[in-house]
């Protein structure tokens, strides 16, 4: 690897960290109800929302109701996208003339963009009209990642809340986000990325000439190019700073129209973990201890940055089966080098191994190349982001809320070794908030391991059933791939990433639906248990701190914090590893 | 029931609001921004000459003549760089191939039995991006190398001198954004207009 790739990579994380603290404040201001700049514009606004919904700014909601909440405007949200998607062909804003998309695509997509996983068994250009991208996947890109903030938000009022029944207000939380979060960025970033030529227009696809004609399967002459476009950059901002992830065009930021330059790159990595990151920053700052956020986002860089290297020297390192046909697989100036199969030459290897470590430890599942075709521990390294329950940065919202469980955990485990009631910011974790955290830990588990093992071992997940006159399957790739490309399409949609082994030919009635059915879970199923503990630890009160209290703002914290995390992890997954990438990589060098 | 029925009004309000908000009136804003300030780049950085359309900048195409510059290979479907066509409902994509798959390595093996047939001078060792697929099926560019690995060919089949091309390929290279971010490439399209500019001998 030369130089410039690892200066590239640290000048990624310095950047993002620089921005930690300043967006986390500005965060927190905007949860707190505090002037931040933006309010004589939309405070009005606000306020006039507000009434419209018959409800008020101060008006405190139970966990029940801010459940309820949640997935009644979820659901709704749901409805459209599929309602969008069913009738298209006969709505206006569709000037490539595109059909209905199928029952089961719809019903998949809906429950994907919903839960903010934006997994996509549909290729964008030629699937969706201007109209769905807009009113449907753009809308829901905002809207999930406000409701992941939201809980967010809620649960960390339950933690500093004081014998009271209120964790908040979901339709303040979820309006705030949206108009003084996720819209003003949204807006820098998408004119930022039209400005390097990330499309932008309404105007139907573009006809251009072909330099040197070529020729179709049948031999056919084709002279002309015809190129999508359509209003890609405003959708592409949101999909990113909102951990959404799904693209425009089928192959998502590898397109040069949805990611054209190094630059652009650089910015949608940036965007990527930008509010994840920070939001650790806003919740120490909401509980009165900044400490405790920063002992948060280190224990999260602690694992992240490890998997990071291994994924670019493994992509880097290429493989043996093309060394030996004499290529050069030696990074300089240049060439890249490495394993190039599915990358593009302007982002490299460096980059593109740097985007997919992000994009999963995130729960965002862009891509910027394929990584079906990395090598196999370079492919492993995103699936066991996944695994690890999308808590390394994580979802916006969801991802701090899933490691504030697995915090919770961690000082239930410590006060077993020490027989005392554990504590977590001074609240009282009891039987209920474990029961609670439990659940959180196993459904994802659960969810993946059955869905991988049905498709596995039935003729629907083969694809068999489909069309057994050809013999074609769904896995496409042969071997352990092939498995991995199962268990990474199960892991990515049971724990809401959406980035896939594209090989897996998903879009079918089995996919769609198993995997519409593991991510509503994965989303829904966890929100409840987190906000019953918001609630739960609402009531309670605040002990002081005595001397057997475990501190939570030091090292020896973020050791355990890792620990737990890794070890469920790894408990859970090195069985199905070992069967796909471990398997394939001995295979690999095996030659 | 109760609770339910108390938070259908906000979540269906609240959806409609937001939905015109974010949906409608934030797109159209960056749209009109866009085509106001940017419009160039918002409609696909065409490359016009002589007020004829001749391509995109961003967007690859197919070469397999000895006399152009080749570009990666492209695994979209009906017919390589095919970026849309709604009639197959094909578009960008890559091959998707594992890096054990047996079809990888032939895929690479005949990418390099074409350039030695169009060169049989050609030796190893062959640039990685110059015998793979790239992601998108669409990629404009190349690295320096591949292209290197090109230019006595093209010199040939074109009756030009290799230092001639060398300089345009030189001409034709884009460094890293900002002196550092991403990779050094060559963008194939506008190279080989460049080289059809040249009266041909």
């Amino acid at each position: 690897m030369t130089a410039n790739g690892w200066v590239q990579i640290v000048l990624y994380l310095v950047v993002l960290f620089a921005l930690v603290k300043p967006l986390g404040w500005y965060m927190a201001r905007v949860y707190e109800g505090q002037n931040v700049g933006l309010n004589t514009l939309l405070a009005p606004l606000e306020r006039r929302l507000y009434r419209l919904l018959g409800t008020r700014e101060d008006a405190g909601q139970s966990w029940k109701q801010y459940a309820i909440a949640v997935i009644l405007f979820n659901a709704l949200g749901m409805l459209a996208v599929y309602g969008l998607q069913r009738l298209q062909a006969v709505l206006p804003l569709n000037p490539a003339m595109l059909g209905a998309v199928t029952p089961d695509s719809s019903f998949n997509t809906a429950a994907s963009f919903a839960s903010n996983t934006n997994w996509q068994g549909y290729g964008g250009e030629v699937t969706m009209s201007y109209l769905t991208q807009m009113l449907g996947l753009n809308v829901q890109n905002f809207l999930s990642s406000a409701s992941g903030i939201a809980v967010l938000v809620a649960l960390i009022r339950g933690l500093r809340g004081r014998t009271t029944q209120s964790i908040g207000n979901f339709w303040v939380d979820v309006t705030r986000t949206t108009l003084y979060i996720l819209l003003p960025l949204a807006l820098i970033l998408a004119l930022a990325l039209v400005s390097q030529g990330v499309v932008q227009s309404f105007n139907p696809p573009t006809e251009v000439p072909l330099l040197q004609a070529t020729t179709d399967g049948d031999g056919n002459p084709v002279t002309t190019q015809t190129l999508p476009v359509g209003p890609a950059a405003s959708q592409v901002a949101i999909k990113q700073l909102g951990t959404n992830g799904g693209g425009f065009f089928n192959v998502n930021s590898a397109h040069p129209f949805e990611n054209p330059t190094p630059l652009t790159n650089f910015l949608q990595m940036l965007s990527i973990l930008l509010i994840p990151a920070a939001l650790c920053y806003t919740f120490g700052t909401m509980v009165g201890d900044t400490r405790q956020g920063w002992v948060v986002l280190a224990a999260m860089t602690i694992i992240f940055v490890p998997l990071l290297v291994l994924a670019v020297v493994q992509e880097q390192a290429g493989t043996p089966q093309l060394a030996q046909l004499g290529v050069n697989l030696v990074a300089s100036d240049a060439q890249a080098g490495g394993n190039m199969e599915g990358k593009e030459t302007r982002f490299g290897v460096v980059n593109s191994a740097l985007w997919a470590a992000a994009t999963t430890a995130a729960s965002n599942g862009s891509v910027n190349s394929m990584h079906g075709s990395y090598t196999p521990l370079g492919g492993l390294v995103p699936l066991f982001l996944m695994q690890l329950g999308e808590v390394i940065f994580g979802g916006v919202g969801s991802g701090l809320y899933g490691m504030l469980i697995f915090a919770i955990i961690a000082v239930f485990i410590a006060g077993l070794m020490v027989g005392r009631t554990p504590e977590y910011l001074g609240k009282k974790i009891e039987a209920f908030e474990m029961k609670m955290a439990s659940l959180f830990i196993l459904i994802p588990c659960v969810v993946v391991l059955f869905f991988t093992a049905l498709a596995v071992s039935t003729p629907w997940g083969k694809g068999a059933l489909y069309d057994p006159n050809i013999s074609y399957t769904s896995i496409y790739n042969p071997g352990a791939h092939g498995f991995s490309e199962v268990l990474y399409a199960y892991s990515s949609m049971g724990n809401n990433n959406g980035s896939a082994f594209a090989g897996l030919g998903a879009n079918n009635p089995f996919y769609n639906t198993t995997g519409g059915l593991a991510m509503l879970i994965a989303r829904f199923w966890l929100m409840v248990p987190v906000l019953a503990i918001a609630g739960s630890l609402a009531a309670k009160k605040t002990v002081p701190v005595g001397p057997g209290t475990l501190p939570t703002d030091t090292p020896l914290f973020v050791v355990m914090l890792i620990g737990v995390v890794i070890i469920v992890g790894a408990l859970t997954f090195i069985p199905a590893l070992v069967l796909g990438p471990i398997v394939e990589h001995l295979l690999m060098l095996g030659l | 029931m109760n609770l339910i029925g108390q938070q259908f009004r906000p979540a269906l309000v609240s959806l409609l609001v937001l939905t015109l908000i974010t949906g409608i009136g934030y797109p159209l804003l960056v749209t009109g921004i866009a085509q106001v300030v940017f419009p160039a780049q918002a409609n696909g950085s065409l490359i016009v000459e002589d007020g004829q359309v001749r391509g995109s900048n961003l967007i690859g195409q197919p070469f397999d003549d000895p006399r152009y510059f080749w570009g990666r290979l492209s695994a979209t479907g009906v017919h390589p760089y095919n970026a849309f066509n709604g009639d197959a409902l094909v578009g960008s994509s890559g091959s998707n191939l594992g890096p054990l798959n047996p079809a990888l390595a032939e895929a690479v093996q005949a990418r390099i039995d074409a350039l030695r047939a169009a060169d049989p001078q050609a030796t190893p060792p062959y640039p990685a991006d110059l015998v793979t697929a790239s992601g998108s099926g669409l990629d404009p560019h190349i690295s320096p190398a591949a292209a290197a690995f090109q230019v006595r060919r093209v010199a040939q089949a074109r009756g030009l001198s290799e230092e001639q091309v060398r300089e345009l390929v030189a001409q034709y290279t884009e460094g890293r954004d900002l002196g550092l971010l991403g990779e050094m490439r060559v963008n194939v399209l506008r190279l080989n207009l460049a080289l059809d500019a040249i009266p041909f001998k």
